[in-house]
């Protein structure tokens, strides 16, 4: 029964730690950001595939075209619907960026939120943000 | 007593089987269900430069000075985001230029003839036959595609260095440092490289994935010619045959692809 | 058992918080290479291994060497060693783990390392260490502690540690073995490419392994209850001393194999380490030092009077431990570089950050090695009835 000061002392800690992220974060509940679409991806109307598979899937799909482009050399991706799209992340016209070409409204909005921080862009040069008076 | 609790665990083992499998019937039934639309496919361009084994030939006759080589390594670097390092330590060079004795190490002597002597020798990555930075790649993020070109995954390099230990060449860098404020003028139709990794000549893989020819080779005057080795038919074929070529070390057995006119 | 090392005095405390600062400061820097990338290094384009991947090789041979107490107890059944076999085996704890961090802290993406398990390349070499290191590791980690703590219970050990034991001999040499097949399969670098380098590595491994061995055994009996015994120091030093003259030995026939042969490629290399090549020689004093220390640490342990001297045998075994260091640790990697392929010559020295690092790691390894030491002497003193009397506890 010595030990009972260290013992409390030592709880406070562990609790303190276990809590620490919802403490920190408390007050900041954001509510869930919505992807913002380029006019250009607007007006395509469709991806590669359905909207909610995007949601869920771009990340295995990018990790797929990776493996796909650069080891088997197959660079062009038709979809289910006869359309033909260049499977790279940032050049041409109509790879993702081509197309989703708002990097800060469509990428980052939902990365920030879930504080997820893919390393694509340090080697994958990012679409120039057009300012909106540019647009047409 | 006893006859309940057998019976209800059958029951609950058959719901749990039952739950178990409906992902799997989902899957099935989604299958099935779309069965009238086409997969969605993947496929290489129409336009694509193929080869069974590609190979180069560099006509040195046609070179005369470093001013000679500039294009064609301006054309290299410029297209791949090649950085300019400050720090001789850092450099990175997919395409360059030294002198002969130390190209050709196998076979040099003093009293080569002086052309050879003072001329300069353009350098890349061989895609050897047999490469040795493939064989000793930890994650295969270096490898061989069935066309004979030994690549770079940047996506896998742990940036161990084993392949830059392995080339018998010196064909391979090492990103010390983030490349990006080196690039003078980025080429956004290539990605460029992060720091930690390890780089090379790619041969213009995405160049001939789109009917173009390697970026040398277009700026080279006809100096530089790729093309398929295997095919008795092709270009290089024909100025192997009739020119007398050399290779870097080719005692080492590495078989590399870059052939050079003397 | 671990609560052992949580009592000690001001020295053990002292030197344990020394430790922590030392890798606490190596840690800091490794954040700033993290950061800023191998550039803060001095590698370079030609000499893309560095001082990271020789103590890496090095201390590959010091977890090696352990083996050198471990063998002849289980396998010539030459008892006087059991009293000190769990030093050799914590000694290859300490030395692995060194290990790992150095390979660590030497790649480029090291958040990226375990793509080496999710893409295994049974062709690479590294694939293999890595799995030889691991294996090691873990062996020794079982087999040490079981050991231990039977001692301390006053028990047989259980019966499968035995197998285990008979394992981690055969692995010790496999370990460093595969080491040095990293460099001796490549082709185009000529100093690396002999068949001498797998044997010349287990030599220097088990001269330098028993040399600290013995060092650390001279500290033990000066600061702690537990003497590792006069014997066990005297037959570990005839083990160094035959280690050491075979290593020199190898050494001097791949010397008159470069030299008599006379090969351009194979001799440019070992010319630049002891004389200089076209005017660079930041090597050269280094490695004639290596050599000196190597051939005095044998004159003073051939003769038996010297040797039976402990003060000279502690000196011998600490100038043999310099030299071999020096010359894998800095002469057998930046050496195999120097010139490159292209026989242009790119010297390459440490910078500080990276010597920081290095020290950092060194500190780890050594915290491990403290830590574990402290609890087996602590067992040592308890079994054999020594009641410490310090103060402080």
């Amino acid at each position: 029964m010595n030990d009972k000061n260290k013992i409390i002392f030592g709880l406070i800690i562990f609790i303190a730690i276990v809590t620490f992220p919802f403490l920190y974060n408390l007050g900041r509940a954001s509510t869930v950001p919505e992807p913002k679409l380029s006019e250009k991806a607007k007006a395509a109307k469709e991806c590669i595939k359905p909207k909610e598979d995007m949601k869920q899937e771009h990340m295995q799909i990018l990790d797929l075209w990776r493996d796909t482009v650069v080891r088997d050399a197959n660079r062009v991706y038709k979809t289910s619907k006869g359309k033909t799209f260049n499977m790279s992340l940032s050049t041409g016209e109509d790879s993702c960026t081509g197309c989703h070409e708002n990097k800060a409204e469509f990428c980052d909005k939902c990365h920030n939120y879930a504080l997820v921080d893919p390393y694509c862009w340090d080697c994958h040069i990012a679409p120039e943000e057009k300012k909106p008076e540019e647009k047409k | 007593m006893e006859n309940s609790r057998r019976s209800f665990l059958k029951v609950a083992g058959i719901t749990a089987l039952g739950l178990g499998t409906k992902p799997v019937l989902d899957v099935f039934a989604a299958s099935g269900g779309h069965g009238a639309e086409p997969k969605p496919e993947v496929s290489k361009n129409e336009k694509a430069l193929t080869a069974k084994r590609w190979g180069m030939v560099i006509d040195t006759r046609k070179f005369h000075s470093k001013a000679d080589l500039e294009p064609m390594i301006e054309a290299c670097h410029k297209i791949h985001n090649v950085p300019k390092l400050t720090e001789p330590r850092h450099e990175i060079m997919w395409l360059w230029e030294d002198e002969y004795k130390h190209v050709f190490t196998h076979i040099e002597h003093e009293l080569i003839n002086d052309r050879i002597k003072h001329l300069p020798f353009l350098v890349l990555c061989n895609h050897c036959e047999k490469p040795s930075c493939v064989r000793v790649c930890p994650t295969k993020a270096t490898f061989q595609r069935d066309d004979g070109i030994v690549l770079m995954d940047f996506h896998r390099c742990i940036g161990c260095r084993f392949c830059m230990a392995a080339c018998p060449y010196g064909s391979r860098s090492f990103n010390f440092r983030d490349p990006r404020p080196f690039i003078k003028e980025q080429n956004k139709e290539f990605p460029t490289r992060m720091k930690g990794v390890v780089e090379k000549c790619n041969f213009c893989a995405e160049r001939l994935a789109v009917g173009k020819m390697p970026a040398c080779v277009e700026a080279s005057n006809g100096a530089m010619t790729a093309g398929d080795l295997e095919d008795p038919g092709s270009e290089v074929r024909e100025l192997l045959r009739t020119n007398y070529t050399i290779r870097r070390k080719p005692d080492l057995g590495a078989g590399p692809s870059v052939y050079y006119i003397v | 058992m671990l609560e052992l090392a949580l009592k000690g005095d001001k020295k053990y405390w002292g030197l344990v918080i020394a430790l922590l600062t030392l890798s606490g400061v190596g840690f800091a820097v490794y954040l700033k290479q993290l950061d800023f990338g191998l550039g803060i290094t001095g590698m370079s384009r030609d000499v893309s291994w560095g001082f990271y991947i020789a103590q890496f090789t090095f201390l590959v041979g010091v977890a090696a060497g352990g083996v050198m107490v471990v063998l002849p107890k289980y396998l010539h059944d030459y008892k006087a060693f059991g009293r000190i076999t769990i030093l050799g085996e914590f000694l290859a704890i300490s030395a692995v783990t060194m290990c790992l961090l150095f390979i660590i802290v030497d790649l480029g993406q090291p958040m990226r390392i375990l793509n080496v398990l999710l893409y295994p390349s049974p062709g690479s070499v590294l694939f293999w260490d890595m799995i030889v290191l691991n294996v090691y590791l873990l062996l020794n980690i079982v087999i040490g502690w079981n050991v231990l703590e039977a001692e301390r219970n006053n028990v047989h050990y259980v019966s499968w540690v035995k197998p285990l034991i008979i394992i981690s001999i055969i692995w010790a040499p496999a370990i460093h073995t595969v080491t040095a097949y990293l460099y001796c399969g490549l082709p185009g670098r000529g100093f690396w490419l002999t068949a001498i380098l797998a044997p010349r590595f287990l030599a220097s491994a088990f001269a330098s392994g028993p040399a600290l061995l013995i060092l650390l055994c001279l500290i033990i009996r000066r600061f702690t209850k537990f003497d590792p015994g006069r014997e066990q120091i005297q037959s570990l030093a005839k083990i160094v001393t035959y280690a050491i003259i075979i290593n020199v030995f190898f050494f001097l026939c791949e010397v008159f194999v470069v030299f008599y042969s006379r090969i351009p490629s194979h001799m440019s290399h070992l010319q630049y380490l002891f004389v200089g090549l076209h005017g660079h020689g930041a090597l050269v004093p280094w490695m004639w030092t290596a050599m000196a220390f190597m051939v005095t640490s044998i004159v003073l342990l051939v003769i038996p009077a010297a040797r039976k001297h402990e003060g000279v045998l502690a000196f011998a075994c600490a100038i043999l431990f310099i030299g071999a260091w020096i010359d894998k640790g800095m002469g057998m990697i930046s050496g195999g570089f120097v010139p490159n392929p292209l026989h242009h010559v790119t010297e390459y020295m440490p910078t500080l950050p990276e010597i920081l690092i290095t020290l950092g790691v060194w500190a780890t390894g050594f915290l491990i090695l403290t830590i574990l030491f402290k609890v087996a002497v602590g067992v040592k003193e308890e079994v054999s009835g020594v009641k410490d009397t310090c103060e402080s506890c």
